[in-house]
């Protein structure tokens, strides 16, 4: 297997982009991905793109071809795939473009994620986004993602006594990180009360501990470790891609508050990259919920089962802390336009790697992490990025 | 939601009729048609459950989605049944009442509606109670 490398990458804003499409959001994240490696389009040998549910968006599939069209290569007939594991699609997308580089089967390679959550009525996504998880056992007794996490929460609260307000102490800690975030649709810091005092929406979870509905394209470049120099004079090497599943239904799993999936795919990319969690500098999880961050840390082996509360209200978890979690303001500051989530996580591990980062820098970054669940743990996809 | 889809899951959803691998006494509900235990070895029988089981972990759904049935707040549940498979399950109680470790069974109840004119989609719920 060859070495790769990341070598441009691209954001839109995150956030309700009322006027504008879903096709002007991923010209406009390939078009800075592009700038950003410093190459022409005629050089890109093939496209994946993670992306959740068009088709019930927007009403619209076949979006590999759409966005190859679109991205004006549609005459140069590049294969474009689209990939699809609910929100851990841009993950699947960026790890299949690192294996097809990896393989020595293409060379120059995109991979994107898009979603247009906000042509739809609420309901109609909320709807959407259930269809992550078992829709006949689950979407159909009346489970909605919320509510599914926050039964994850219950089971945990209940066993490890984590307090409501370490909880809220996740969103505090992302929107401070959020707020110094250019992209970010919620740049604004709050308060632990904000949260405590926002509607409940499913018992123990609240308004504030939920992920927003989010518009937004993220695009990155990756290249023959080898030949990355050629674009870039930061180039980001891939020390690990790692992807592991588990039951569709929550219910099945072996426990609640454990996401099986996290657990294997970390052990395999810290294998693949010959590391432990103690050499990642900072790491981008999956806070969907703010319950998903405190399983996330503990599954990927950051704290002990049990003790993420406790570890993110000490502030371990926040720039400056033992393992900074979520520095781009993580779903919830940040936004969570489904299929762009795993791509704009190697984006904001890139920019703290390159020390591109700003006022949300972690000082010496040299490797990081990113962590894409899809559904409730169904599908997770883990990597490792280096500096070089 | 189509009828056929609705209709061929009635015995499941109505009744609670689940699976059984008779190879190594693995019970499914949700059913399924391949235990993932014995593999090819397994052997698939259908099961009726009794309708017993046990709150896991819950929550209360206050905001609901569109077309349920439940006026306002309900409760949605794990629960494990007495048999060993854990399903996804709403539960009748006052919501103050819910707690993980209460004993349920299971009742028919209407789930929800497939819009204005579209099929009443009905199935099993849980009340407290042995």
């Amino acid at each position: 297997m060859r070495d790769v490398a990341v070598i441009g990458i691209g954001c839109t804003r995150f956030g309700e982009h009322w006027n504008r499409s879903f096709r002007d959001l991923f010209v406009e994240a390939g078009a800075l991905a592009l700038e950003d490696a410093k190459l022409s389009g005629e050089k890109i040998d093939a496209m994946y793109v993670g992306n959740m549910s068009a088709g019930r968006f927007i009403e619209q599939e076949h979006i590999g071809a759409l966005i190859a069209d679109y991205a004006g290569m549609a005459t140069r007939h590049i294969p474009a795939t689209r990939v699809e594991a609910a929100c851990a699609s841009g993950g699947l997308a960026f790890r299949q473009a690192v294996i097809a580089v990896a393989s020595g089967m293409e060379d120059i390679v995109v991979a994107a994620g898009v979603e247009k959550m906000t042509d739809v009525e609420p309901g109609a996504s909320t709807d959407a986004l259930t269809g992550a998880a078992d829709r006949e056992w689950e979407g159909f007794v009346g489970a909605t993602f919320p509510g599914l996490y926050a039964m994850i929460a219950t089971d945990y609260m209940h066993k490890y006594h984590m307090t409501r307000e370490q909880l809220a102490q996740v969103a505090v800690k992302n929107h401070y990180n959020g707020a110094r975030n250019p992209i970010a649709q919620f740049p604004q810091e709050i308060t632990l009360d904000t949260v405590l005092k926002s509607t409940m929406v499913a018992e123990p979870l609240r308004l504030f501990d939920c992920s927003p509905i989010t518009d937004g394209a993220a695009a990155v470049i990756v290249a023959p470790l080898d030949r990355a120099r050629e674009f870039t004079d930061t180039p980001i090497k891939v020390l690990a891609t790692a992807q592991a599943s588990d039951t569709i239904a929550l219910h099945d799993r072996r426990d609640i508050s454990t996401l099986d999936a996290s657990v294997a795919a970390g052990q395999r990319a810290f294998k693949m990259a010959k590391l432990t969690n103690k050499d990642i500098n900072m790491v981008e999880v999956h806070d969907c919920f703010s319950i998903a961050e405190i399983c996330a840390i503990e599954d990927l082996g950051f704290c002990r089962k049990g003790t993420a509360g406790k570890f993110t209200a000490d502030g371990e978890t926040a720039i400056g802390g033992k393992i900074p979690v979520n520095t781009s303001g993580g779903l919830k500051a940040c936004g969570h336009p489904v299929g762009a989530t795993g791509i704009k996580q190697v984006c904001e591990i890139v920019q703290q790697l390159r020390g591109d980062a700003g006022r949300r820098q972690v000082e010496n970054a040299k490797i990081g992490m990113t962590h894409n669940v899809g559904g409730t743990g169904a599908t997770v996809a883990v990597h490792i990025l280096g500096r070089v | 939601m189509t009828v056929a889809r609705f209709w061929r899951k009635i015995p499941q959803r109505y009744n609670l009729e689940g699976t059984k691998c008779t190879t190594c006494g693995r019970h499914f509900f949700p059913p399924r048609t391949f235990c993932p235990d014995c593999r090819r070895n397994g052997k698939i029988a259908v099961h009726k459950f009794a309708g017993f089981g046990t709150i896991v972990t819950y929550t209360v759904i206050q905001t609901e989605p569109d077309h349920f049935s439940s006026p306002g707040p309900y409760v949605l549940a794990i629960i494990k049944l007495d048999e060993g498979p854990q399903m996804t399950t709403q539960i009748i109680c006052d919501p103050k009442e819910a707690k993980i470790g209460m004993r349920v069974k299971s009742v028919f109840r209407k789930i929800a509606t497939d819009g204005e004119s579209g099929i009443i989609h009905y199935g099993t719920k849980f009340v407290p109670g042995e």
